[in-house]
């Protein structure tokens, strides 16, 4: 048990090792940075290999190692704790084997690129994210991990952040990753309180105790299934969010490959798994994940039908799958959900990086062999077909559909708030948060029905200032103050639930504070070289200029938006757990807030830093192109 | 701009014109970029696209500086330069500027300040609308083979089948009533613009704003207009009825954004957008003029020098028994492989001709439902050369198999295919090997077939003829011997070697083979050229044109795959007994001297080790033509910048880099010009296009080139995107063209000025770019051993400044970018 605890470990630790040493090599030592990711990739999968053929061999049963224990107290712990059962051994070799295969690959794909180095480091860091999540045995870890994906993927996607649509669609499959963050969220705050202590998945095996316990809180438990299948949509790009996917293709197509082709793209259907055990005694939320399944492959069947480029195809296709996959995991058959999992994987991995052969190869084959006649039949001629035709080349609206139901919907609600502007808002808000304090300070004197709706009136004040900085077009350091107050209104509302300790408060404010003066600081350099180029209306691209300060708001931003290295990360999971099993409303306006402000931050960072320069004394690319 | 109302049909050519002319990707051929500003000089062409179209047409005043402290950029050079058109007195005013002055280019470009006004002014963002409809709509039309559920109505004219579908539908893509009305109506592109612009005089502003906001689709359309035989599955597009409909999806948005009522755009800005304005001389613009210039000679001065060195007057001595002659094409890429054949075989004289070997044809592979062109772009062919024999065998790849993404036989194939994918891919990337989905060049014919040269009286349905006549043999291997220098001087073995390249994952494969054979290899060329002077009879005929073929004289064609460095014989079993010992020999020369090549062009090649043996760096270069996860193949042309025009002794002694073209040329059979002015009409613009191909899509890779290739994405197989929603991209991709040093051309012809003023009058569309500056010329009088240096105002003397050419004759090929020129030999 102990040495396998060493190999645990060393599966997080090496990625870790070769992401901190490739920041270290000099960006134009290409062969060094391709080795050290080469080897140390090589190194972690003989390990892997080994391990699980001793688990195979030995005694396949899941084992949990609980590692550290990052915060330890009565009423409240953090712990990393890894698990590995069947699923994540299959997880981790399809990705060792991948991510091995991609690195090699990369090394001659990407010589004489400028972002080489920056590739490489992604790449690594992405490796890591994903052992840790795959690894990971409680909620807690595993949101740590889903948020490294999640930057990892921004920054793979905007690879090349000199151009618009790269840094659009990052942002905006930032944007929905974060929607389904709400979930894992609300799940870990919803099985806090049901098991009374953050739970393991180890915890979830025995079956017998899970459904006996569940049966006693049906709703609470949907709820939290609800929440689990959330996040695996938006990770999985299931209906209605299947739209990211495709358009997640902007970095280098190996990089396309490792995440939307195959890794990134499954661990919506990972959590699911995880959690299998958890959601599989719901009869209800078992036969809505089946549908939902269902309804995936079907649309992403008829969509894919009709794309014309080769890399919205693959994505497509792979929808479908992974539609099926989920309504294979519906009816129970785990086996053949992770045999599924790894030919999808595989096929979809050499797909994508043989897709430009595709024109040499069809039109070969077209130049020998007839187009076979498409007989018209009731599917391709007629009315209704041609209606299924255009709603599939429209990607059945999908994308329309969330930018009007979630997107547009915070903006209606931030314009609201124009009237704020940085002359005013001192005004208006410091008195406000004053009167909060001084109501927090007094709450013996306050009758019980109102402080009952005083932590949900401060949690909604929390959840407006992020939307108004979400739709702020004007003033960058407004919409940056406003996400950083977001979470003192937070703090407040969740202090009338019980005052958290110092050093809980120093946890959860450190690195918001020390985030956001940061940022402020950053914001306040860039805005004193370019007044003129200093606002969210559009794209400006100073990273050209000002790469040092980039990165600086970058880290700002990290910290702000609790980022697993934030002690924030750790503050916000706390203050989750603060909050009572009947405050469902404060739940729900908390995970949004944190969702949305993070969203905010960096599209701050985006739209300043990132996109077609604004100056014109070099040459830029086309926004189309 | 036009005083006159808005005229459609003055306006749509107008804009065709200026768009990117780019054939779908299997047809690529390069071409000069700016092709629409090639009626102007040079550097005012530059200056005016720049102003108008923001378009980066120099390197930049950095890079400039760094050349020159590298001595890429000859200080002496750049001062004649500065001289030359700025005046003794003002020089040390301009080295001042040139070296230290402090400026701020602008590329921002007249284009789309007009449509501008509706994001700006308006705030309605019509980019972000309506572009991803119309791309997925016309690319889905267009599309060749990527989807599987085809365009409904794709038999139809591109507006019918919109129409058509609109109707069908239950829902469809416009919302506006009106809107679905104008759709239905015959399209009038000045209704729709009074509607959304409102000023008659600033429609055609507003159309080239509309169609440059996407230039890639649009000039697609606006190709295929002309040329729409280069679509496998046939498709009707016209640019009008492409704008008509961009026009009625802008429509339909503003209507949807602004509610009825709504004013024209002329109606909601104040001031009128700024007009073209005539762009004055900038400063920024003259020194980049003279940076450039002196660029240029910098590297030309020291061939001209090199040349002017030559001691080589030997010539009667080579008289005698000598091995072989060896024809190849006048690429670049050949340079040094003919550089080191005739190292290996000194005795051999190898000459170079354009890659069609004068034929004129369509080659037909047997079993094949369409006509591949091979000769150059401008020539239209009237002979089809048929193959027979073919034993044929298509490997197949489930990969690429649209079952894969179906919902049944993907489940079905993931399950199955999954683990041979991961299987391929380890092999793939770690023992890279021959696959179906990369482009071979000996693919394009086989070897073991025939071709059917001789005509039989059979004709195709559009009056093209099946072979050549002996009589149109002989005309066509006459024009081929003369134009290279050979009379009657033939040895035993005449190699004819064709070219092509050989690659997988690359979408710009077509820009690899023979630019001379409209992209495709040599090697049916080649092959039905050395058959022809094979042919008795025509031997018969082309001795009574004056060229005498000895009996003993056998002519072999070959392919040289310029990627993997090998050359395949064709129908060697023919060969004559008494020749095949000797045939034997040369082709271990051969393979020695393409060995050879591989070791100098690995030099630019990461993945090598420079320390192997030759064979291994061999083994390796070939292993690049098979590997999926590699960008470069071969370099291509980059650094192309030289085209000599003379007899091979002229140049023989000089180490040019891989960066001339050679077109084999006697001066003293051609004193009236006539085959000099048959090979400038083919070599200037062939070679001409390609050197600024690279040199546009160098200058500025992010508007006239394709930008990084790593994230294309395959549209319709007719062109690369960028993610899903982006626009088709133009020119080349940056990994052709990072090590390419922007020279225009200099062409050197071995020959009297007044005979190349001669052969100049008879092609004045060739002479338009040596006038206007698009290549250089200059002549070098084989007797009095002077340059003349070629302008629109006739030709001055000229002497190029004293370099010193060094002499080495043991080159070390480890640095990657270009060399010097040296002199290899006496």
């Amino acid at each position: 048990m102990m040495s396998s605890n060493y190999f645990i470990i060393g599966f997080v630790l090496i990625p870790l090792l070769g992401f901190l040493i490739s920041l270290l090599i000099p960006a134009n030592r290409e062969k060094s940075l391709a080795s050290l990711a080469f080897y140390l990739l090589a190194l972690n999968g003989l390990a892997l290999v080994a391990f699980s053929f001793w688990w195979l061999v030995s005694n396949p049963v899941p084992m949990n190692f609980r590692e550290w224990s990052l915060y330890d107290s009565k009423e409240y712990t953090f712990v990393i704790d890894f698990y590995f059962d069947a699923v994540s051994c299959v997880y981790l070799l399809v990705g060792a084997l991948i991510s091995l295969l991609v690195v090699r690959f990369s090394r001659y794909y990407l010589h004489r690129e400028p972002g080489y180095k920056r590739y490489f480091n992604t790449i690594l860091f992405f490796y890591l994210a994903y052992n840790f999540t795959v690894l990971s045995g409680n909620f807690e870890t595993l949101f740590a991990g889903w948020e490294m994906l999640g930057i990892s993927s921004f920054l793979l996607i905007a690879f090349y952040r000199d151009r618009y649509l790269p840094v659009r669609n990052s942002l905006k499959v930032f944007s929905i990753y974060r929607i389904g963050d709400v979930g894992i969220l609300l799940a870990m705050w919803g099985m806090h309180h049901l098991w009374h202590q953050n739970i393991f998945f180890s915890e979830l095996v025995d079956s017998n105790a899970v459904s006996a316990h569940i049966s006693k809180h049906v709703v609470f438990s949907s709820f939290i299934g609800l929440s689990i299948l959330l996040a695996a949509s938006a990770k999985s790009a299931l209906v209605p969010f299947s739209s990211w996917l495709p358009r997640a293709m902007e970095g280098p197509t190996p990089s396309s490959a490792i995440f939307y082709g195959s890794l990134s793209v499954h661990f919506g259907l990972f959590l699911l798994m995880r959690t299998e055990h958890f959601w599989q005694h719901l009869d209800g939320l078992r036969w809505t994940i089946g549908v939902l399944g269902f309804f995936t492959a079907a649309i992403g069947f008829l969509v894919a039908r009709v794309q014309v480029t080769v890399k919205s195809q693959i994505a497509y296709a792979s929808i479908t799958q992974i539609g099926i996959m989920v309504l294979e995991l519906a009816l129970g058959l785990e086996k053949l959900v992770l045999f599924h999992f790894a030919g999808n994987a595989f096929l979809r991995t050499y797909q994508l990086l043989v897709s430009p052969s595709i024109i040499s190869y069809v039109i070969r084959d077209q130049t020998y062999h007839a187009e076979k006649e498409v007989r018209s039949n009731f599917f391709n001629s007629g009315r209704l077909a041609c209606s299924y035709y255009l709603l599939a080349l429209k990607e059945w609206n999908l994308e329309a559909f969330l930018n009007r139901v979630v997107f547009r919907n915070i903006k209606l609600i931030g314009r609201r708030l124009d009237f704020f502007t940085p002359m005013n808002v001192a005004f208006i808000v410091f008195p406000l948060y004053a009167l909060g304090v001084w109501l927090l300070v007094n709450r013996e004197q306050l009758p019980a029905e109102v402080l009952r709706y005083l932590p949900g009136l401060f949690a909604f004040f929390a959840m407006i200032m992020v939307f108004k900085s979400f739709s702020e077009r004007r003033y960058p350091r407004l919409a940056w103050v406003m996400v950083v107050m977001a979470h003192f209104w937070v703090y407040l509302s969740i202090s009338f639930n019980e005052m958290l300790t110092l050093q809980q408060s120093v946890l959860y404010l450190g690195g918001i504070i020390s985030g956001g003066v940061l940022g402020l600081i950053a914001l306040n350099l860039l805005r004193k070289r370019e007044r003129e180029f200093f606002d969210l209306n559009a794209y400006y691209g100073h990273y050209y200029e000002y790469p040092r300060l980039a990165a600086l708001l970058f880290i700002a931003v990290l910290s702000v938006m609790g980022f697993p290295v934030s002690s924030t990360f750790l503050g916000e999971d706390l203050v989750f757990s603060h909050i009572h099993e009947d405050q469902y409303v404060l739940a729900i306006f908390n995970s949004i807030m944190y969702i949305v402000g993070g969203i905010s931050l960096i599209r701050i960072f985006a739209r300043l830093f990132w996109g077609p320069h604004i100056k014109t004394y070099h040459s830029r690319t086309l926004k189309s192109a | 701009m036009p005083k006159e109302r808005f005229n459609e049909q003055e306006c749509l050519p107008r804009l065709c014109k200026f768009l990117p002319e780019q054939s779908p990707l299997k047809d690529f051929i390069h071409h000069n970029t700016l092709h629409a500003y090639q009626h102007l000089p040079f550097h005012r062409a530059m200056k005016e696209a720049s102003g108008r179209f923001g378009y980066q047409t120099y390197l930049g005043l950095p890079e400039y500086r760094a050349m020159l402290a590298k001595g890429k950029i000859r200080y002496p050079v750049l001062e004649r330069v500065v001289r030359e058109r700025k005046g003794p007195e003002s020089e040390p005013l301009w080295m001042d500027k040139l070296l230290h002055g402090e400026f701020t280019p602008d590329y921002s470009g007249t284009i789309g300040q007009l449509r501008n006004a509706w994001k700006d002014q308006v705030k309605v963002n019509l980019d972000k609308q309506v572009h991803p409809v119309l791309f997925r709509v016309v690319g889905a039309y267009l599309d060749q083979g990527v989807s599987i559920w085809k365009f409904p109505g794709r038999d139809m004219p591109f507006l019918d089948a919109v129409r058509t579908l609109e109707k069908q539908a239950h829902w469809g893509l416009f919302r506006s009533p009106r809107v679905k009305k104008f759709l239905q109506e015959p399209p009038d592109l000045s209704k729709i613009l009074t509607l959304l612009v409102g000023e008659d005089s600033w429609f055609e502003t507003y159309l080239f704003d509309m169609a440059f906001a996407h230039p890639g689709w649009s000039g697609m359309i606006a190709t295929l207009e002309k040329k729409p035989g280069h679509l496998m599955s046939p498709r009707q597009v016209s640019l009008r009825d492409f704008l008509y409909f961009e026009l009625l999806l802008e429509l339909d948005q503003l209507d949807r954004k602004l509610g009825e009522g709504w004013l024209p755009l002329a109606r909601q800005i104040q001031d009128i957008p700024p007009k073209h304005k005539h762009q004055q001389t900038s400063e920024y613009f003259e020194l980049c003029t003279l940076f450039q210039i002196a660029l240029e000679w910098s590297y030309f001065d020291a061939v001209l020098e090199g040349i002017r060195t030559n001691r080589n007057e030997k010539e009667e001595e080579k008289e005698g028994n000598k091995p072989f002659q060896a024809l190849f094409c006048i690429d670049d890429r050949e340079c040094s492989l003919r550089r080191y054949i005739e190292l290996r075989e000194p005795g051999c004289r190898t000459y170079g001709t354009a890659g069609h070997f004068n034929l004129d044809m369509y080659f037909q592979p047997e079993g094949a439902r369409f006509l591949s062109k091979v000769c150059p772009v401008p020539v239209n062919p009237g002979h089809i050369v048929e193959e027979t024999g073919r034993i044929r065998k298509h490997d197949r790849d489930l990969h690429f198999h649209p079952h894969s993404h179906g919902a049944f036989g993907g489940w079905v194939l993931s399950q199955l295919l999954g683990v041979w994918s991961a299987i391929r891919l380890s092999l793939s990337i770690f023992r890279p090997g021959p696959t179906p989905a990369m482009v071979s060049s000996v693919r394009h014919m086989a070897p073991e077939g025939k071709l059917a040269l001789s005509y039989n009286g059979k004709q195709s349905r559009e009056g093209l003829r099946y072979g050549y006549t002996h009589e149109e043999m002989a005309e066509r291997m006459h024009g081929l011997l003369l134009g290279v220098g050979i009379r009657n001087d033939l040895d035993p073995l005449v190699y004819l070697i064709g070219h092509g390249a050989s690659s997988v994952n690359n979408t710009h494969y077509a820009g690899y083979d023979c630019g001379a054979c409209s992209g495709r290899p040599g090697s049916v060329n080649s092959r039905a050229a050395a058959l022809m002077l094979n042919m008795p009879e025509v031997r018969h005929l082309l001795a009574k044109r004056g060229i005498f073929i000895p009996e003993t004289t056998w002519f072999i064609a070959g392919l040289h795959d310029t990627t993997r460095d090998e050359i395949l014989f064709y129908d060697e079993s023919e060969i004559p007994g008494p020749l095949l010992s000797a045939h034997e020999q040369i082709k271990r020369s051969f393979t020695d001297a393409l060995s050879d090549n591989a070791r100098e062009r690995a030099r630019r090649f990461s993945s090598i080790d420079l320390s192997w043996s030759r064979q291994k760096i061999h083994k390796a270069v070939i292993k690049r033509s098979m590997s999926l996860f590699e960008p470069r193949p071969e370099w291509n042309h980059a650094n192309n910048a030289l085209c000599l025009i003379g007899k091979r002794e002229r140049f023989e002694h000089l180490f040019l880099d891989r960066r001339a073209f050679m077109h084999s040329y006697d001066a003293g059979m051609d004193t009236d010009g006539k085959l000099l002015a048959n090979i400038l009409e083919t070599v200037i613009p062939v070679c001409g296009g390609i050197n600024l191909e690279y040199y546009f899509s160098r200058v500025d890779n992010n508007r006239l080139g394709a930008g990084s290739k790593l994230s294309h994405n395959v549209a319709g197989l007719i062109g690369v995107v960028n993610g899903i929603d982006g626009d088709l991209r133009t020119g080349l991709p940056m990994q052709m063209v990072n090590i390419h040093d922007p020279l225009r051309m200099l062409f050197v012809v071995e020959q009297k000025p007044d005979v190349v003023v001669r052969a100049m009058e008879q092609k004045p569309a060739a002479r338009e770019w040596v006038w206007k500056g698009w290549v250089h010329l200059v002549a070098f009088d084989p007797e009095s051993k002077v340059f003349f240096r070629f302008e629109e105002t006739g030709y001055v003397s000229y002497s190029p400044s004293e370099t010193g050419i060094e002499k080495n004759t043991d080159i070390r090929f480890e640095q990657d970018d270009s060399l010097p020129v040296y002199q290899i030999r006496e």
